[in-house]
């Protein structure tokens, strides 16, 4: 009888705690969920906003509760914002700057970072010791010299200047050696007994097989010269040569209460990025996580 | 290794040759960039050291001023005061940084229905341009009608913070954003790393009893260690270096609240034409990064586990 008892109160006693474990893990589940989606919602809300104001009258911008679906949408602000300041210019300018500058760096750095990684020579250690170190120095403490510089070359106020000066990073060369080093040395080895020159190896070799690599640093090229502000602000003067990000500035200064057109034009030097985000955000978030960590 | 340079050495004039050959080879394929990084990053690096000792305005002959323009600085109140901002700034944004991204590394690495859309959502504000970020933040903490604070007056805070419109609150503000706007970043990283650690650890550490904080606290947290190192150097340079977000926001203010050693750089060089001491504050800003860095890589020893599994 005693036994009995005993085991049938631990029998319950289990399921109980069976039972809780599960209801525990449930409740964990949800919670992680909730904390998940309020996160996001963190994140975007701010956009959302922008985009909902973006189709507000100016009196309407701040109207509380908010009114997250506006009623009479002023799709007219689209169109207001292209007139009010040379917004095209500016848009045609950053393209300009974007395709020619991140060329230029995925071309040389990744023929640099094919030396580097594969190839022996005298003075590689050293050489890119000084690539490396160069990366922990902020640009900013170098700002000044190379803005005489460019004085003396004449380039200030033209987009030359930004194109010397942001094409040959030691980033995108650091970041494609750390991919070619892991392609196998056996490969390569195999094209030479072939009768490959070193040439032939990179373009028909490297190349492909860096795909996911090169689609790193495009990205990051592109996206960090899309959104350059420092750069422009002390290199570009003119009105016809400022890029979209001057243009945004100039535009919140000029027209400060216009609070929609703002959020327009905020919207608007957005979608590039955006768009390639959402395409290539694969290689983005792989490109950060594999070059990051093996630094 | 070894063998190679002694067959080095008693090389053939034939051998040596190819040898020159190979070296050339490679150099060709670097020069393209080097010329430009040798040109336009490495002289002005030289260049930047030299520049800090000598009085130039730009257009008159160029001077030799000694220590004159490091003198200078103690006496320059808004230097002082761009110093401690700074500090603020990174001594807020790297700390808060590494836990939200870390925090949010964590709750992703659980197995989760829609991780990829959470990861690129937390991501985004990464990619938008801090201009655009800095604009909507701005009107989000409009401190008269913004959102913001009509919520917080719904919720009987009568005299909610007037943010980066009020001397107190403004580091604050500009802290937060950027905060919000990094930590998709830092996440990846740390998520690539927390998919590095073995699930099995886990496993046996669920055998010997241990519960979900003490398998955070003495599995992941110093398998992480790499991985926090990185991040915290990363940040750290990438902190002093914060100029756009405040432009746009505040330009410094109110008052010099949220100046900066880069925002008094830019406009002591570029608006003051004062190049000689533009660049003493920029080499200021050069040792403050190079001291933190060396004082975290001495530190590593201590604290950074590279393990082998």
């Amino acid at each position: 009888m005693d036994t009995q008892l005993t085991q049938t109160s631990l029998s319950k006693s289990a399921t109980r705690a069976a039972s809780s474990a599960f209801r525990r893990g449930t409740i964990t589940k949800v919670l992680t969920y909730v904390l998940l989606i309020a996160l996001a919602a963190l994140m975007l809300l701010p956009f959302i906003w922008m985009a909902s104001a973006s189709l507000k009258l100016d009196k309407d911008v701040f109207r509380f509760p908010i009114e997250w679906i506006p009623q009479d949408p002023q799709w007219e602000n689209y169109r207001t914002i292209w007139t009010r300041i040379p917004f095209m210019t500016f848009v045609m300018n950053s393209l300009k700057l974007t395709v020619i500058i991140t060329f230029l760096q995925v071309a040389t750095s990744s023929f640099a970072a094919y030396a580097f990684a594969k190839l022996d020579f005298r003075g590689r250690d050293l050489l890119f010791l000084a690539y490396l170190g160069s990366i922990a120095i902020p640009w900013q403490v170098y700002m000044i010299p190379q803005f005489i510089l460019m004085r003396e070359l004449d380039l200030v106020d033209k987009h030359m200047s930004l194109i010397l000066l942001q094409a040959f990073t030691a980033f995108g060369v650091f970041l494609l050696r750390q991919f070619f080093i892991s392609v196998p040395n056996e490969i390569l080895d195999a094209a030479r007994i072939d009768g490959l020159s070193e040439y032939g190896i990179y373009f028909r070799i490297m190349l492909p097989l860096s795909k996911p690599a090169l689609a790193t640093l495009t990205i990051f090229s592109a996206v960090f010269v899309w959104n350059d502000f420092m750069g422009p602000l002390i290199y570009l003067h003119s009105e016809s040569l400022k890029t979209i990000q001057l243009g945004l500035r100039m535009f919140i200064q000029q027209y400060s209460t216009d609070y929609a057109l703002i959020m327009a034009a905020s919207l608007v030097s957005l979608v590039p990025v955006v768009v390639l985000f959402l395409a290539f955000q694969r290689f983005f978030v792989e490109g950060i996580g594999t070059t990051g960590i093996k630094g | 290794m070894g063998t190679m340079k002694l067959s080095l050495k008693a090389a053939s004039p034939s051998k040596r040759r190819r040898q020159l050959s190979k070296n050339l080879v490679a150099y060709s394929f670097i020069l393209p960039n080097l010329l430009g990084f040798a040109i336009f990053t490495l002289v002005p690096i030289a260049f930047s050291l030299g520049l800090s000792f000598m009085h130039w305005d730009g257009a008159n002959e160029i001077s030799w001023a000694g220590l004159d323009n490091f003198k200078a600085l103690r006496d320059d109140d808004t230097f002082n005061i761009a110093l401690k901002n700074t500090l603020w700034y990174v001594g807020g944004t790297v700390p808060l940084t590494m836990a939200c991204s870390l925090g949010l590394a964590v709750l992703l690495n659980q197995p989760i229905r829609g991780r990829n859309f959470f990861r690129t959502v937390y991501f985004f504000p990464y990619v938008a341009s801090l201009v655009a970020v800095a604009v909507v933040w701005n009107m989000l903490f409009f401190p008269s009608a913004g959102p913001v604070n009509e919520l917080l007056r719904t919720l009987g805070v009568d005299n909610p913070p007037r943010w980066s419109a009020s001397v107190d609150w403004a580091m604050p503000t500009v802290v937060m954003a950027s905060v919000w706007r990094g930590m998709g970043y830092y996440m990846v990283i740390y998520l690539a790393a927390l998919q590095g650690i073995p699930q099995i650890l886990y496993e046996s550490a669920s055998i010997d009893g241990a519960n979900a904080w003490q398998k955070f606290r003495h599995i992941t947290v110093p398998l992480l260690t790499p991985a926090t190192f990185f991040i915290s150097i990363m940040l750290t340079i990438s902190s002093f270096k914060v100029f756009d977000l405040i432009l746009v926001m505040t330009n410094g203010g109110p008052g010099r609240a949220t100046n900066v050693l880069v925002l008094h750089t830019y406009n002591t060089a570029f608006r003051q034409f004062k190049f000689g001491y533009s660049s003493s504050i920029a080499m200021v800003l050069f040792a403050l990064v190079m001291i933190i860095t060396v004082i975290q890589f001495y530190m590593e020893k201590r604290w950074v586990e590279y393990s082998q599994v």
